[in-house]
């Protein structure tokens, strides 16, 4: 059996370690400040897709991801990893997405690609937490979807066995392919990089990331096509412009307000009933907790 | 028309918690936007839910009764909610943050082509006014959540599409009766019109409670004890308290070797390193070891009966007394608190 497999990847900035510099004094993200990171769950996602290349070699990986011309970064940690190619998809036009254009944006991509036979997704980005874009991108595409996948307990052209980690346990189900599986942080954890693949895959590009490259790669680039990471724009995907980006997105951010941290100034609070008291409403109200 | 709608998540033919929760919510946001409040039930035998779910308040309760609908698979619920919130247009659909409604969710909300918010933290009804396109929108739902790893907190909205979906996790909104003696009307739907055999493409094999792996890593919420919490009775009460926060517990090298907790659970230098939103040391003193595993964690709670502790010095509020006094003041607190 041949598996023509997609795993949908994320590249986001490192959430969970925002410093006290990860914050402007206006209180908006300074996303400079924080490393840009494949998000954990997708690398969960990509080891599943991995292991039944394993199962079955004659199985391809792809990686698609959405994002500024630097996620192909992500692309080139999915090649060092196992992945057989990957596009980035990037366009002004995307800019504002909420999961929503974003599964559009996605599902027209894919759509474009054809032929797939399993998507898997991470359960959720760092980012914004919402878990919604494989869902979506599932529903877009009109396919089945199986959330919270920890491992695949068997696969054939028939049928797939899956075990999820549902909120009060685990749930085997069975389906038949196509279908998009959202991958759990349970699951197992991503391989390394393998060095041979780094050395292979680190001149790897997508078409922009060449402008500023000398002559002697240009032409050891186009001699070689395993080097050439797909790129695509709004006009290489079949779509309606209105669907994409701020326009396409039906949910409107109307206000941020930073948490406060205080500096590691530390309070300091007796074990008396109004202490305690005091503190866990002040935690409640920062949505430390609650 | 243009109701609030809350879907009502069963398990073994109870209406979850979340979804009462949501009820009790969505009565109160009803009220105030002069609105129905409308609830759907699916699964099978449904005969109990009414008398459920009506005391909350509900006006019009939708039961979809079929053996196929229990337990839970994601595209004949989803297909009867598109095909039900295409019927009846509510302006505002909620739905529990629980592994069935962030399955769900989104499904429909992609079918609809409206807005979701996911893991709401409050819901409230205001005003909003679009300056560039000249337009001022009317009650409209804000969903306000913690964004970007629970360090901003973001009010969003959805001024143009409707439903206006949001889901909500268990035991954020307060669970209330609004009168045991409410009457609704219950609409039981003809599932054929809603769901095609076709639908029923994923088969559940097996389903049974097992408890998750720890995973220290991810927990939002990290309650440690050290040597100090004194013995493996004493570990019950971070259980507890890890328990009511949604977190997990952790503990220190010392606390192990002596057998208090499971070595899984050791955060620090030979142990797992960890960044969670909340870490309370309890009874830990802060010996480098330890605090290399723990020391970028977002908020520090030090409870320690010595004011001198090294931990004291990263902890962003520092307790001093002992474990056992106040770990049951906090559970209480919170408690009191939240609900
Ligand atoms: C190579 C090496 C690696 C190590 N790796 C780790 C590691 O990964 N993780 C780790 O944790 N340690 C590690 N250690 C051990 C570390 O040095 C400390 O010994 C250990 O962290 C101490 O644990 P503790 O704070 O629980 O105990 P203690 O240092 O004994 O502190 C107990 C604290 O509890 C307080 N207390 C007592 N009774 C109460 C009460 N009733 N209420 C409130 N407070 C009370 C005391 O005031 C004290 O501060 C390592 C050590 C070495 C040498
Ligand atoms: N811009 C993107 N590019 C590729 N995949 C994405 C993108 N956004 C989300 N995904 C996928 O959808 C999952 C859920 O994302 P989210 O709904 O943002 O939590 C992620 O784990 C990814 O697998």
């Amino acid at each position: 059996m041949n598996l023509n497999i997609l795993v949908l990847a994320k590249q986001v900035p490192d959430t969970r370690n925002v410093g006290k510099d990860a914050m402007t004094p206006e209180g908006t993200v300074n996303r400079s400040a924080l490393p840009a990171i494949f998000n954990p769950e997708d690398l969960n996602a990509l080891e599943q897709a991995l292991q039944l290349k394993d199962r079955y070699p004659l199985s391809t990986v792809n990686v698609l991801t959405m994002g500024p011309f630097r996620a192909a970064e992500i692309v080139r940690e999915a090649l060092y990893r196992g992945a057989d190619g990957g596009i980035v998809l990037s366009d002004r036009a995307f800019a504002g997405s909420d999961t929503l254009a974003t599964s559009y944006a996605l599902s027209s991509a894919i759509r474009k690609m054809g032929n797939i036979d399993i998507i898997f997704c991470g359960r959720q980005a760092i980012d914004g937490d919402t878990a919604q874009v494989g869902p979506q991108v599932a529903e877009k595409l009109g396919w089945k979807q199986i959330t919270y996948a920890e491992t695949i307990d068997q696969i054939d052209s028939e049928k797939i066995v899956i075990k999820r980690r549902i909120d009060k346990g685990v749930e085997h189900v069975s389906t038949s392919l196509p279908v998009l599986i959202t991958v759990n942080g349970s699951a197992a954890e991503c391989r390394p990089r393998n060095a041979k693949r780094v050395m292979k895959y680190k001149y790897a590009r997508i078409p922009n990331e060449l402008q500023n490259s000398n002559e002697d790669y240009i032409s050891l680039y186009n001699s070689r096509d395993f080097l050439q990471i797909g790129e695509w724009c709004v006009r290489d995907i079949d779509c309606d412009l209105n669907e994409l980006g701020l326009s396409g997105s039906p949910t409107k951010v109307k206000k941020v307000e930073n948490v406060v941290f205080q500096a590691k100034e530390s309070k300091t609070l007796s074990s008396s009933d109004s202490d305690i008291e005091s503190l866990m409403i002040e935690l409640i109200r920062q949505h430390t907790i609650g | 028309m243009n109701n609030l709608f809350v879907y009502c998540e069963l398990e073994d033919g109870i209406i979850a918690d979340v979804s009462l929760e949501l009820l009790t919510k969505g009565r109160s946001l009803a009220n105030q936007l002069q609105c129905k409040l409308e609830a759907i039930a699916i699964g099978h035998q449904l005969d109990t839910i009414a008398d459920q779910a009506l005391p909350y308040g509900v006006d019009t309760l939708y039961l979809a009764d079929d053996r196929r609908l229990a337990p839970y698979t994601t595209i004949p619920h989803a297909h009867i909610l598109e095909q039900l919130f295409r019927e009846t247009q509510p302006q505002i659909a909620l739905m529990g943050a629980t592994s069935i409604g962030r399955d769900l969710g989104p499904r429909v909300s992609s079918a609809l082509h409206s807005g979701l918010t996911a893991d709401c933290t409050s819901l409230e009804i205001g005003t909003h006014e679009d300056k560039k396109a000249g337009k001022v929108y009317d009650q409209l739902l804000y969903q306000i959540r913690p964004a970007f790893g629970g360090n901003i907190v973001a009010t969003i909205i959805n001024p143009e599409c409707r439903p206006q979906m949001a889901t909500v996790r268990e035991g954020v909104m307060k669970k209330e009766i609004y009168d045991a003696n409410w009457k609704g009307e219950v609409i039981h739907l003809k599932t054929s019109d809603y769901v095609k055999d076709e639908d029923f493409v994923v088969e559940i094999l097996e389903r049974h409670v097992e408890q998750s792996r720890i995973n220290l890593k991810s927990a939002p919420i990290l309650v440690s004890g050290g040597y100090g919490v004194g013995s493996k009775e004493n570990f019950k009460l971070l259980f507890d308290l890890a328990n009511v926060l949604g977190g997990e517990v952790g503990a220190s090298r010392a606390a192990v070797d002596a057998g208090f907790c499971d070595h899984a659970r050791q955060v620090g230098q030979t142990g797992v390193t960890v960044r969670p939103k909340l870490y309370i040391a309890c009874g830990i003193s802060g010996q480098i070891q330890h605090i290399a595993g723990m020391q970028e964690s977002a908020i520090i709670i030090a409870i320690n009966n010595d004011p001198n502790a090294p931990i004291n010095n990263i902890a962003d509020y520092v307790i001093t007394g002992e474990v056992e006094t106040i770990i049951p003041k906090m559970i209480q607190y919170y408690k009191k608190n939240t609900k």
